[in-house]
């Protein structure tokens, strides 16, 4: 094998501290090298033509780069390589910028180290093997999951591109948390107004399929070929009949035994209900944990009112499966839970501020349902506890967020603005209320923002105080809050009617659960991980699986919507070819030595390895074997580890080109 | 061997997606670490077999590192975790049979902990340095003989091209 080794001095980057022309004139003594050189930016074009020109005249069967990392300039000289006629997968690249030029101070101590750093690149690329990339056809279906805001974009954007859509909403109506708000910041536009015509819009949809009060229970396949299942669980009312006249809600005789989510528990529900008026489907469920009928069988007053005969008491949950090519994971967030202590969980809770004791004391949503037009007050500031309308009341910010001691410590992020637009709807509707914001630091980047809230401030006289509170305890129906003035230096007591607390976007529960069932990779709270966070925001490190909206970190409407439009635009861009090339790094088993142990059945993660049957002459199996589907293995090699015969290779990867990097050391 | 003067070999079984970046990102940000380590990049750390290990330190190393992305981070969701069961038997074993813990060293950088990567590369030279070259497995190695003939045949390929 003819070996070509070409050292790069990246102008000064390596040359600086590493000897180039040195390098190379010891290379040309190593075994396998027919051709080493040295030149100023090998990634250039005219580098890119003398590797060209090198490889044609001595023809080279390989090539060793020693430049920068393979993460940058690897696809370079692989084309390279291609252009000359050598297989891309015979091109090893030795790292010596990041990892050795930019590291060490020392020529001699560089320039030796990057001698070994070729030398194993060298070993390498001897017993690497020509491969090709591997083609795979594309299904242009996607499946959305979450049918809030950030789905209904993603979910309308790719249905307008003309690709086949299926939105999975887990709620019995699509709308998520921007259906619940009053107003959005900063142009105080009704929330609902906005947000309603594209419900509509996407129930419409000629491309879109709607799976509400639904969840995805398993996803296989990979990229381009995935298989999700969904489970839509029992309505107890058939769809296609339900003209959503609202009668057997009307007529439920179970009016107050179960909280409204919807309304933040602030208002009750029937056994039957849709969750707010505007839902989309407008079709209601039965709750089975409430309802009579499945208590002892009786009542059926809804069946009595129905003159469609629209309900199914016995109707049972169904299960779908649809082949999708690409999936956008929109699944939002939810409030931290403030009451909650319990030993377990990262997040400690706010004991001392009473949430859950004092009716009064309440969180951002809830506030969200009093302002609102549609919510259980009818948009009257009044106290849950007596319905009085409140004279002082106090917003605490970071109630959860920044707060390591309480289990987060990132910010999240809208909390200083819906904070002030609280404070300022409150204002404009109890003319003589005073308004209180205790708050950390106010964090209004946006366009838009910062005048927002100083118009909270400066118009509506709201009055903020720096510093945090220790404790809100009831006296004589006034809920006493402490609390200090950091920049005036003192403490300050406030007796407030009513306290809202803004507190923090954490992920859902389930949120590590559905990342198991797709294969994405999520942080600490449950928050799912983009690829890199600043270049590929949008997509997961599983490629087809794209992010959108507050699942991924806590942002407000218009960065969700933007981002949702980017997955959405990732997905067409993914649909706008029919196959799919990717890199030919995957296991191999050589059927041969393989003893059918199945150990790396169990240890892969994303189920590539299946049992094959080896027949004699007459049909007889013989013996099982691993097989390795090669569309659906993504090459990480945790099989070749775990395989007690070493019958599994991982193309690229395999141990006889780590053991000869192993013995170049 | 003088020990002022003898320079320990370390070899480094890194992933390419958290700790092959990491790395990159030392070197982005110029954060200078001593050079006795070179990396060999796996797609993931359960892709490393145990033999990797063993095979390092009868070529001469005198340290190994194992480092993949953190637990719940893994680019292939899961491959780490494997990693760890198998690492911490491992670890385990060869305390038992007598070779310092310290020689080989388990860590989890992730691709934004280019200083992170810096400060292991720099302990784990630190600790090899005061445990001194290691001689004891190479005095193991030439009394029981591994025998791997596959293996051997390709290190003993290389063996003849280094000389």
């Amino acid at each position: 094998m003819k070996i070509g080794v070409f050292i790069c001095h990246c102008g000064e980057n390596i040359s600086r501290t590493v000897d180039c022309p040195k390098v190379a004139e010891v290379c040309r003594n190593f075994p396998g090298v027919e051709y080493s050189t040295n030149y100023k930016y090998m990634c250039s074009d005219p580098g890119q033509k003398l590797i060209k020109d090198a490889v044609l005249e001595n023809k080279l069967d390989a090539i060793v780069v020693g430049s920068c990392s393979p993460h940058m300039h690897e696809r370079t000289f692989r084309n390279a390589a291609i252009s000359a006629g050598i297989n891309p997968f015979l091109v090893e690249i030795a790292n010596l910028r990041e990892q050795c030029s930019w590291v060490h101070d020392d020529v001699e101590e560089a320039t030796q180290k990057a001698i070994e750093l070729v030398r194993m690149a060298l070993e390498k690329v001897k017993r690497d093997k020509p491969l090709t990339k591997i083609k795979v056809n594309v299904t242009k279906r996607i499946l959305v999951i979450g049918g809030g805001i950030a789905g209904i974009q993603a979910a309308l954007d790719v249905a307008n591109a003309g690709y086949e859509v299926i939105l999975v909403e887990k709620e019995p109506s699509i709308g998520g948390h921007m259906s619940q708000l009053s107003e959005t910041f900063p142009t105080l536009d009704c929330s609902q107004c906005i947000l309603t015509p594209r419900m509509v819009e996407v129930y419409q949809h000629p491309k879109i399929k709607l799976f509400t009060y639904s969840e995805v229970v398993k996803v296989e396949g990979f990229i381009g070929n995935f298989k999700a299942t969904i489970k839509k669980k029992a309505r107890h009312i058939i769809d296609d009949r339900c003209s959503g006249c609202g009668l057997c809600m009307e007529n439920c005789p179970i009016k107050k035994k179960a909280y409204n989510s919807f309304e933040e528990n602030l208002a009750f529900r029937p056994a039957i209900y849709t969750p707010f008026p505007q839902a989309v489907p407008n079709i209601p469920v039965i709750d089975e944990t409430i309802c009579t009928h499945y208590k002892n069988g009786k009542c059926g007053m809804c069946v009595k009112v129905c003159d469609r005969e629209a309900i199914d008491f016995d109707q049972e949950d169904t299960m779908f499966v649809a082949d999708i090519g690409a999936i956008i994971v929109a699944t939002g967030f939810k409030l931290y839970n403030i009451e909650k202590k319990s030993s377990g969980s990262i997040y400690k809770g706010y004991g001392e501020y009473g949430y859950g004791k004092y009716r009064d004391v309440i969180d951002g949503l809830q506030f969200e349902r009093i302002a609102s037009a549609s919510g259980p007050t009818s948009g009257e500031i009044k106290r849950p506890s007596d319905g009085k309308v409140p004279k002082k009341i106090v917003f605490i910010q970071c109630v959860g967020s920044r707060d390591e001691s309480k289990g987060i410590s990132y910010c999240s992020k809208i909390c200083c603005m819906y904070t002030a637009k609280h404070a300022m709807l409150y204002k404009h509707k109890v003319h003589d209320g005073e308004a209180y914001v205790f708050y950390m630091d106010i964090r209004a980047g946006g366009k838009m923002y910062e005048e927002f809230v100083r118009r909270a401030i400066e118009e509506d006289n709201v009055k903020y105080i720096r510093g945090r509170v220790s404790r809100i305890y009831e006296e004589k129906g006034k809920y006493i809050v402490k609390g200090e003035d950091t920049i005036a230096g003192m403490p300050v007591v406030v007796d407030a009617d009513m306290v809202v607390l803004a507190s923090a976007m954490i992920p859902h529960d389930n949120a590590p659960l559905l990342a198991r069932t797709i294969g994405i990779p999520y942080d600490k709270y449950g928050f799912y991980n983009e690829a890199h966070p600043k270049l590929r925001p949008v997509e997961s490190t599983t490629s087809g699986v794209f992010l959108a909206g507050a699942c991924q970190s806590p942002r407000d409407i218009p960065d969700t919507v933007s981002m949702a439009s980017a997955a959405a635009s990732k997905a067409i861009i993914l649909f706008s070819s029919d196959q799919l090339e990717r890199e030919p790094v995957v296991a191999k088993v050589n059927e041969d030595i393989c003893q059918g142990c199945f150990y790396c059945k169990k240890v892969c993660p994303f189920g590539a390895i299946e049992v094959k049957d080896i027949k004699d002459i007459n049909g007889i199996v013989f013996k099982e074997v691993a097989y390795i589907n090669q569309g659906v293995c993504k090459g990480c090699g945790t099989c070749t580890a775990t395989c007690l015969s070493k019958s599994i290779e991982l193309a690229g990867f395999n141990n006889e080109e780590i053991f000869a990097q192993i013995a170049a050391l | 061997m003088d020990k002022e003067k003898w320079e320990p070999k370390i070899a480094a079984f890194v992933c390419n997606w958290c700790t092959y970046t990491g790395a990159d990102l030392a070197g982005t940000s110029r954060i200078k670490y001593p050079s006795n380590t070179k990396l060999i990049r796996v797609m993931c750390s359960g892709s490393v077999d145990p033999v990797f290990i063993l095979k390092a330190f009868e070529r001469g190393a005198d340290g190994v590192l194992v480092s993949g992305c953190h637990p719940n981070d893994c680019h292939y969701n899961a491959g780490n975790f494997h990693a760890r069961r198998r690492w911490d038997f491992f670890h385990k074993l060869l305390d038992f049979i007598g070779i310092e813990k310290e020689r080989l060293q388990f860590s989890w950088i992730s691709a934004s902990e280019g200083k992170k990567f810096a400060d292991v590369i720099s302990k784990i030279t630190k600790d090899i340095k005061s445990l001194g070259p290691f001689k004891a497995y190479k005095q193991m190695n030439s009394e029981f003989t591994v025998n791997f003939p596959e293996y051997n045949e390709s290190s003993n390929s290389i063996n003849k091209e280094l000389q």
